[in-house]
């Protein structure tokens, strides 16, 4: 799966001066390695809600040996159950809502938007009616358009792609749409030449 | 012949193989039995008597209804591998069949030797797979087991799976196959729904427990299935039914008179769709019982007396001693369970999110208490009340509310350390947080000698002693040096070689080893392959181990049922070269979709004792080697 991480850092939202970048040095000499090869699926694990970025900058370690260069999340650590791990961040999410009455809010993140919008599902009936509404939310940042959200992926500027209770992200427009609306955690609008990563399939 | 012996005690599949064993062969009593009752009962003169021509049969009788006395596998293993015919008589009084690895050996095998047997426990995938690191379909299906057991064993009365898969169609056999059937265990299991379910309530008529516990049913909305009306009328022999981590929700009504018509129930576990409401309805017609899961535990339901009704549901449960659910737990309705505090043995809140504050009022009087499992949001605060309190405590489970790298952590090696001094008796511990230090984790080595289960997961990769900033080697090191029973250990933080050195010098016992993102190099590994005579099962993640690390355990790989290593430094070849030296290893190279086919790198092995070679099930992404 191929990750802009650049724009992704930008979007981040954080206290701190722009350009005061925290990334720690590369490890000193008696740190472990760390395999290149060791966290391949960087960005299947739900990482705290708090951070729209996906890459967190480690702030805590006090060894510098300890210190990695940027701490992705790493695929099934920390080893917890995914029935536990879901139970959670469903309620976050729910937390996060202000004046609930039940909605299903997730966050909608765009490569390139300086921040991130936060829609409730149950305002929509149908992927028409939610690509409808993201196009609208996020007009004044793209000149695309967003097709693609039905078709899934090929052709036009952006595809719409959703990170599912398992930590997958797929394609929107798959699945039924009351599943979707289910399992959807987020939702990430990602230019069209990205997207042909991503499989429709978990 | 000699060889197969000799392989088969290097490799029992139930464990415990013992090596350099003296085996005696007893002369084969040959052709058909002869009839028993000729006894020759002293003949008369003084000639010498040739042994009665049945003394084999009637011995191996007499063998048999000594042997039936015999429950451990490990005793019943040694057993078998006396002579020839003991091996026979164990193998017609085994009742119970273990199976650490379902890969280990065939159906055909295992019902060709054990020919009597009742109850069946199976294990299929590698522990990694609940997080993630195994990919669907890689295998440890039921169905080739059924097909084989269902005309073998048709009085059959158990079965026990942990992460198997199991299919609708699985269910369906085993629910028409078996006429005696009474136990259906199900432990992270997956590939089944409520269609199966069904099954199962509507044909096994003397099922006695049905025990769902952290399954994957996958319902789809639409298609949900009301098993529990599935249940036939009349009074049932159930006496468990634990269904609280099914999906969708159940038909309460059915649900309610199902629990109506059944008097020896004693287990109950709701899932999260009962609310307390409903709850306490349960309670009502089950006042015998001595297992509850509570469901939501809160309530959609504006008003209503139903906590009134509820205190007093719980005043009637005489015979509570464990409590779990509270998976939406509203505090203010905690008080009802005050009644039965003081008698409860396990108590579980590991999916409320409740503070030291909400926690004290029940804590305090659960004096009895020896399992707790509980969210890391009570803090090192609530941790002193549980130490102050829970004098018996044996098995403390801390998870952690927000189980991410960079979360903030409630818990810290404040409260390890009170617990340490506080609970004395504990046997299993495991604990995630953000910060430790040596010192608590040596004070818990000193003060719960009894330890026979230690797993620390400090969520912060690599991260240091939070005082001294030293790594976590002393810490680790004091509890396989101190800990003398301990058989299980799962190591977390930055540790150098160091840690694997004092695993090998000290860890005797230890049986299970889990690590991931430790260790400097090969030597690690070599350490613990070497140093510990008793390891079973070493799971690896995320290590900078390489081929000569692995190289290194040549010489113990007979000996345990499993390796995993995923994320480490093997190379195809340093894999190959193995798989070639230990002919009776199975070598699985699993591939990630991501990976670069042609690369020498191996990004996931999983290597296991088999007796039956290479499965023929492995889906294309799995090398065996």
């Amino acid at each position: 799966m191929i990750i802009d991480t650049e724009n992704l850092r930008a979007t981040e939202l954080r206290l701190g001066l722009p350009g005061a970048d925290e990334e720690a040095p590369a490890p000193a000499a008696p740190a472990p390695d760390r395999p290149a090869r060791g966290c391949k699926r960087l960005m299947t694990e739900t990482g705290s809600e708090e951070s729209g970025s996906k890459i967190e900058i480690s702030e805590d370690d006090r060894a510098p040996e300890a210190r990695v260069a940027s701490k992705a999340q790493v695929v099934g650590w920390p080893p917890i159950r995914a029935n536990r791990k879901n139970v959670f961040q469903g309620r976050k999410a729910e937390a996060e809502a202000a004046g609930g009455g039940g909605g299903i809010y997730v966050k909608v993140s765009m490569d390139g938007a300086p921040y991130l919008r936060k829609i409730d599902l149950k305002l929509y009936k149908s992927y028409e009616q939610l690509r409808e509404a993201l196009e609208d939310m996020f007009k004044c940042f793209t000149s695309g358009d967003f097709s693609s959200v039905t078709v899934g992926g090929g052709g036009s500027n952006y595809a719409v792609a959703y990170e599912d209770k398992d930590g997958d992200w797929m394609l929107v427009g798959d699945v039924p749409w009351r599943m979707f609306m289910s399992s959807c955690k987020r939702l990430r609008i990602m230019r069209g030449s990205e997207a042909k990563g991503l499989s429709p399939n978990s | 012949m000699r060889e197969e012996r000799s392989e088969r005690s290097e490799m029992s599949e139930n464990g415990d193989g013992d090596e350099g064993k003296d085996v005696r062969w007893s002369p084969d009593p040959g052709g058909t039995a002869p009839p028993k009752c000729r006894a020759a009962a002293g003949s008369p003169g003084g000639a010498a008597v040739p042994p009665p021509p049945f003394s084999d049969q009637v011995l191996e009788n007499v063998l048999e209804n000594v042997l039936c006395f015999l429950t451990s596998r490990s005793d019943r293993n040694a057993a078998s591998l006396v002579c020839k015919s003991w091996y026979r008589a164990e193998a017609q009084t085994r009742l119970e069949l273990f199976i650490g690895n379902c890969y280990a050996v065939s159906p055909a095998r295992a019902i060709d030797r054990f020919r009597r047997v009742q109850s069946l426990v199976l294990k299929g995938k590698p522990r990694f797979a609940d997080f993630n690191l195994v990919p669907m379909g890689w295998g440890a299906r039921l169905s080739p087991w059924l097909a084989a057991m269902a005309p073998a064993y048709p009085w059959l009365e158990r079965i026990c799976l942990k992460r198997i898969a199991v299919t609708d169609e699985d269910l369906s056999l085993l629910a028409c196959s078996f006429h005696s059937f009474r136990d259906l265990s199900l432990i992270c299991c997956d590939g089944f729904t409520t269609i199966g379910l069904a099954a199962v309530a509507g044909n096994c008529r003397h099922l006695r427990s049905l025990d769902l516990i952290e399954n994957d049913v996958e319902d789809d909305e639409d298609e949900v299935v009301d098993w529990v009306s599935s249940f036939p009328p009349g009074k049932t022999c159930l006496e468990s039914l634990i269904f609280d981590f099914v999906g969708c929700a159940v038909n309460f009504d059915a649900l309610l008179a199902l629990v109506a018509r059944s008097p020896f129930l004693r287990r109950l576990r709701v899932n999260e769709h009962i609310s307390s409401d409903r709850l306490y309805q349960l309670m009502t017609r089950a006042p015998q019982l001595t297992h509850l899961g509570t469901g939501a535990f809160s309530s959609s339901v504006e008003v209503g007396d139903f906590e009134e009704s509820l205190e007093s549901a719980f005043l009637s449960s005489k015979s509570l001693i464990c409590l779990s659910g509270f998976r939406d737990l509203a505090p203010e309705y905690l008080h009802t369970i005050y009644p039965v505090c003081t008698n409860l043995t396990s108590l579980n809140f590991s999916y409320a999110q409740i503070t030291a504050e909400q926690l004290k009022p029940v804590i305090t009087r659960c004096h009895n208490l020896q399992t707790f499992w509980v969210l890391d949001s009570l803090g090192d605060e609530g941790l002193h009340m549980v130490a102050a309190t829970c004098k018996k405590l044996r098995e403390l489970r801390v998870f952690p509310v927000d189980a991410t790298e960079d979360s903030e952590g409630f818990v810290s090696d404040v409260g390890l350390a009170a617990i340490s001094e506080g609970c004395h008796e504990l046997r299993s511990i495991l604990y995630f947080c953000q910060r430790m230090t040596n010192a608590a984790v040596v004070a818990m080595s000193k003060n719960c000698q009894e330890l026979l289960v230690f797993r620390l997961c400090i969520m912060g990769r690599h991260r240091p002693d939070r005082l001294t900033g030293e790594p976590m080697d002393e810490g680790f090191g004091a509890i396989v040096k101190n800990c003398r029973k301990l058989t299980r250990l799962a190591v977390s933080g930055l540790l150098t070689d160091r840690a694997f050195a004092y695993i090998g010098l000290y860890g005797k016992l230890v049986r299970t080893l889990s690590v991931a993102f430790a260790g400097d190099g090969d030597l690690s590994l070599r350490y613990v392959l070497e140093g510990c005579p008793k390891l079973q099962k070493l799971e690896i993640r995320d290590c900078p181990f390489g081929d000569a690390g692995l190289l290194s355990g040549i010489n113990h790989y007979y000996n345990m049922r499993f390796l995993w290593m995923s994320s480490c430094k093997l190379s195809l070849s340093g894999c190959k070269d193995l798989a070639r030296q230990l002919p009776r290893i199975v070598v699985e190279v699993i591939r990630d979709s991501s990976e670069d086919d042609n690369s020498d790198a191996v990004g996931k092995l999983y290597m296991y004792r088999s007796l039956v070679g290479p499965r023929n099930d492995a889906p294309p992404f799995v090398k065996i080697l």
